[in-house]
């Protein structure tokens, strides 16, 4: 690979190209395609990684005028916190295709549709008659249920178009994810972080399995475009304080040094900082997601929750801190009480959920807290740790989703509470569900453990008392993860659901491999991710005029 | 202000510059000799031939003229042509011959054109069924169309109020005719021709009363001279700001703006497809063109007076065409409600007034430029959608209930993206050229301190969002309705405006540059 050759370009467009060619394939040479395309884009990430320097800063930039009455560009670029993204995206994306190989198999739509045995007949009556009663987790089993006890076994709808349209729509959010992380220019970035709805929203709508996915769909939507729309007109301010002071530019390059006077820039970052919130997903702006994850198929999950999502925490650092230093600092005590709201709240509606989506969605919003807190915090450490938290999340968000996505389909339903003992008849994927939950609780060893611990250690140095709060959730978590385990996997199998829980296949392993490997290498040794995020992250330090409170609490700290 | 002259010289008139206008008017007359002439079973051909040809002859002449960046003030004083005109009547050109090229769909009626047989026979009579047996058509409306076309080419261009308003009665009087002239639910179409007209006439009456008094206040209907009355006044008396307030009602109407916007919805559903695809792109066009010479040329210096007032009624046209179309049940209805909130858009950039005169530095995105722009945007995705509208269809003509559009992207996939398409361009979503275009307007808006105004249109835009967004969802996500309308494939010319609408939304979504910059250098009027 020599220098000039655009391969940020090529790493972000061929998902898309993928996406594309889809549309004129069926069937098993669909998935194939699309496989292949998310291992090559995965290959040219890892490639880029290999080739990236430590502390070079912004690297393999291209940059094109693209609309030039606008002042927009064409940039793209690379740096140790968007690397981080580009692989977690790179990472995610095939496992999301193999994890859902055979989710929309004619076959196994069939076996979803088929006619209910007697024996399911009176498990789902009796399913029902448990959930009639019942209030608050059981709305979940009542909208599935309630309105047709014999439809199918869980009443688990068809989706509505082919698999071909399912991976073509991975694709495109993949694409548009990449090109989001590598964008350094607001205008493109802008762009995508509209367009990126439009396929996302298709597959909530699309592929979820109940009747509530077109309101959950319309639901995620209309809260996209709110933050969207807010955020063109700060995007649109950008443009009209930049033009002021000469050719007006977009290029982050240019605005970052933009004089912006208080009030302007206080403006213009509420109006980056709500999009961001909605997308995150913060406390009072999340109400969509647990929506969204309830009625999405598990692979349409993990690219909204643990691809799509880390833009809006991605965008807080890349744009607010880097475009509006002075307004972000401003802003801190109100970004962190909402941060430690999202926290407990998140942590604690995980607690009270019944639907396996919604809990994990719960749990995100909890840890997305945490993500914020190091963001605003403003130490190297607690910035560091949340860089990683991102890609770690994201790891294990997914881990979760996926296997929670082979339990769903072995039974048909998400709730909760209609498992029980899996663990004795499906003992591997029992395991690989305890794996995944400890990893969302953070247990030491695990990758989430470093960063929750160096989000948390300097947030210390700063905000003792949303430090001590925070850690409350730590607790919060085991109690979460550790009851849903108890609840799905151990006790007796109950008599009245005897149906066998099939173990994992191997291709199931296979899916579930390199979160697996990740989460653990990740956990034990740190080191090299670090070293790519720290430079990233002392440049932005720099950039909003902070240091560090204890000069001897470092990101070593977090070893 | 030049005394009367002693003795009548004839007219200087330059007319290789109004060599457009005057091609349009002469194609229309001809058409008028063509159907006292011909029989009637070579009218349509050569209706047809005769439009585009002198269509294609301003076309070319326009496009001549500008590349040669002659602006002067012609006809003594009473047409301006400069870059704005230029650019605007390019666009009405272009967005004109997209509608006649709906005018000459005839597959879709097998083998009969969209309008009514014979307009004069009573609905429901004998005399009407014996003209359908008979083949009979109204080929007459290709030169009501060109009149109309010559009309809205001279409103904008026009820079006195007489001109303006002759403009504006050559325009309207054709379209009155044209909307009640639909094949199918003619009642309907009477009635919006009806309601039209009589609002239509209400609004020239205050047009030409506001011209009477700003006369009074200048002493003189020419756009200059009334920006110098102003500038040389210190104090506004009433006769202006009521004159101000009725020229712009007048205008406002021809806009679609609210509080003036109530006859557009049942205007919109009762004409031809066709036709309602003219008027929502080309008298908008038109109509905003002229808005802006007259605020801007004779009243900029007064826009201290106005600009709070617009700003006022760009709130209320956003937030009226908003809500009002969320609760629509008929999409010919919905894309009304749809048009009268692109009004509102349109608006925030024009209260934002930023114009060289207002502090625009050079080469800046003024008012003027993002208006044409969103004009290019708007008008490709109108008149794409409405084409699209006329091939979608039941047998008691196009299926216009949105309730019959349910379940179309299953069985017609093609037509449910394009449709989709152009929802999303007038949602304003990235990747379209209805984004580049709610962009500009909004930095133009911001630019000129509208900053207020900018914060609502985009809260407003979501709800305008959301109805756009809901007709996807009802053709993607809803379960086909049992009475499904029938996708009729129609004939190439219908096809050719899809295309062109698609194309267009696309190519200047992803590549504006070249269409922003000429929108660019075309953002000043001469004064």
């Amino acid at each position: 690979m020599e220098m000039g050759f655009p391969i940020l370009t090529v790493l972000a467009l061929l998902p898309a190209v993928g996406a594309v060619s889809l549309i004129f394939l069926r069937g098993a040479l669909a998935k194939q395609v699309a496989l292949a395309v998310s291992v090559l884009a995965l290959l040219l990430a890892v490639i880029l990684a290999m080739q990236f320097d430590i502390g070079g800063g912004m690297q393999f930039s291209e940059q094109a005028p693209w609309i030039a009455p606008l002042g927009a560009y064409y940039a793209l670029g690379l740096d140790g916190i968007g690397l981080t993204l580009v692989l977690l995206v790179a990472i995610v994306t095939p496992v999301v295709i193999m994890a859902s190989w055979r989710d929309l198999d004619a076959a196994a739509l069939a076996s979803a549709e088929r006619a209910p045995t007697s024996e399911e007949r009176a498990l789902s009556l009796s399913q029902a008659r448990a959930a009639g009663p019942s209030t608050g987790g059981g709305r979940d089993l009542l909208k599935g249920l309630g309105r047709d006890p014999l439809r199918g076994s869980g009443s688990t709808l068809a989706p509505r178009y082919g698999l071909h349209v399912f991976f073509g729509l991975v694709l495109a959010v993949e694409s548009c994810a990449l090109f989001l992380f590598l964008a350094t220019d607001v205008f493109l970035f802008y762009v995508f972080f509209e367009v990126i709805l439009i396929p996302m929203y298709f597959l909530i709508g699309g592929f979820g399995p109940g009747h509530g996915r077109t309101y959950a769909a319309a639901k995620f939507l209309i809260f996209g475009l709110l933050g969207g729309f807010v955020m063109l007109a700060s995007v649109i301010g950008l443009y009209v304080q930049s033009a002021r002071v000469g050719e007006p530019s977009y290029l982050l390059s240019t605005l970052s040094s933009l004089p912006l006077g208080t009030d302007a820039g206080r403006w213009l970052f509420v109006g980056f900082m709500f999009a961001f919130a909605i997308k995150a997903p913060m406390v009072p702006l999340h109400t969509w997601l647990p929506d969204a994850a309830e009625e999405s198929s598990p692979g349409g999950a993990v690219m909204m929750v643990g691809v799509m999502d880390k833009i809006g925490t991605f965008g807080m650092i890349r744009f607010c801190l880097g475009l509006f230093p002075e307004a972000s600092q401003w802003a801190t005590p109100v970004v962190l009480a909402l941060a430690v709201i999202s926290i407990i709240y998140g942590a604690i509606l995980a607690i009270g959920s019944r639907n396996m989506m919604r809990f994990i969605a719960y749990t995100s919003i909890s840890h997305f807290g945490f993500i914020v807190l190091g963001i605003f915090a403003f130490t190297t450490q607690s910035m560091v740790g949340s860089t990683l938290y991102m890609l770690n999340h994201g790891l294990s968000t997914a881990a979760l989703f996926v296997v929670a996505g082979y339990l769903i389909r072995r039974r048909g339903s998400r709730d909760i509470h209609a498992y029980g003992g899996v663990e004795r008849t499906a003992p591997v994927l029992a395991g690989l569900l305890l794996f995944a939950g400890l990893s969302t609780l953070s247990l030491p060893g695990l990758s989430s453990f470093v960063s929750e611990f160096m989000v948390l250690a300097g947030t210390f140095t700063r905000h003792p008392v949303h430090a001590t709060v925070s850690t409350l959730a730590i607790v919060l978590a085991a109690l979460y993860i550790l009851i849903m385990y108890q609840r799905t996997m151990t006790g007796a199998v109950q008599p009245e659901r005897p149906v066998r829980v099939r173990d994992v296949s191997s291709r199931e392993r296979l899916a579930m491999a390199p979160l697996v490997l990740l989460i653990v290498v990740l956990g034990v040794f740190p080191k090299p991710m670090l070293a790519v995020i720290e430079p990233a992250v002392s440049v932005l330090m720099q950039h909003v005029g902070v240091t560090d409170p204890q000069p001897r609490v470092t990101a070593e700290g977090g070893r | 202000m030049s005394p009367i002259p002693v003795e009548i010289t004839a007219p200087n008139l330059e007319y290789r510059l109004l060599l457009p206008v005057l091609l349009i008017f002469a194609g229309a007359c001809i058409g008028v000799l063509v159907e006292a002439i011909l029989t009637r079973s070579h009218r349509n051909t050569v209706q047809l031939v005769v439009t585009f040809a002198s269509l294609g002859g301003a076309l070319i002449s326009t496009v001549l003229n500008w590349r040669t960046q002659d602006e002067a003030i012609t006809a003594v004083g009473s047409i301006a042509i400069d870059g704005p005109t230029y650019f605007i009547w390019t666009i009405l050109l272009v967005f004109s011959a997209a509608s006649f090229l709906l005018f000459a769909e005839r597959k879709v009626e097998n083998g009969a054109s969209v309008f009514a047989a014979q307009a004069a026979a009573v609905p429901g009579t004998i005399a009407e069924r014996e003209a359908v047996e008979a083949r009979m058509e109204h080929t007459e409306v290709y030169p009501l169309a060109l009149f109309a076309l010559s009309g809205m080419m001279l409103f904008p261009a026009s820079n006195d109020l007489i001109t303006m308003f002759v403009a504006l009665e050559i325009l309207s009087l054709p379209l009155y005719l044209l909307c009640g002239l639909a094949r199918r639910r003619r009642l309907l179409s009477q009635e919006s021709s009806l309601k039209y007209f009589l609002l239509g006439a209400l609004s020239s009456a205050f047009f030409l009363y506001g011209a009477a008094l700003l006369y009074g206040y200048a002493g003189s209907f020419d756009l200059s001279a009334i920006d110098e009355a102003v500038r040389a006044s210190p104090q506004q008396p009433s006769l202006l700001l009521a004159g101000v307030a009725l020229i712009g009602m007048g205008l406002l109407f021809k806009f679609g703006a609210v509080p003036f916007h109530s006859w557009t919805p049942d205007v919109y559903v009762g004409a031809p497809t066709p036709v309602t695809a003219f008027m929502a792109a080309c008298t908008k066009i038109a109509a905003i063109g002229a808005l802006l010479r007259v605020f801007y040329v004779a009243l900029g210096a007064d826009r201290w007076d106005w600009q709070p007032l617009m700003a006022i009624v760009a709130v209320a046209t956003m937030a009226v065409g908003s809500v009002l179309a969320i609760t629509q049940t008929d999409v010919k209805r919905m894309l009304a409600y749809s048009s009268i909130a692109h009004a509102g858009f349109i608006m925030t950039a024009f209260v934002g007034a930023f114009q060289a005169t207002t502090g625009s530095s050079a080469g800046s995105l003024t008012s003027i430029s993002s208006i044409l722009f969103y004009l290019v945007a708007y008008g490709a995705a109108t008149v794409g959608a409405f084409a699209l509208l006329t091939a979608i269809r039941d047998p008691s003509g196009e299926a216009t209930p949105l309730s019959s559009w349910v379940g179309l992207g299953r069985r017609s996939p093609t037509a449910a993206v394009v449709f989709s398409l152009f929802m999303l361009s007038f949602a304003g979503i990235p990747l379209t050229s209805g984004f580049i275009g709610k962009w500009a307007v909004f930095a133009a808006a911001w630019s000129g301190g509208a900053r207020w105004l900018v914060v609502v249109a985009v809260v407003i835009s979501v709800v305008a969002a959301f109805f756009y967004i809901r007709v996807i969802v009802l053709m993607f996500f809803a379960d086909p309705a049992a009475v499904a309308p029938q996708i009729l494939r129609p004939g190439w010319t219908t096809q050719v405006v899809v295309g062109l609408g698609v194309v267009a939304t696309v190519a200047f979504g992803v590549f504006p540059g070249p269409l922003l910059d000429l929108a660019q250098h075309a953002g000043e009027m001469l004064r």
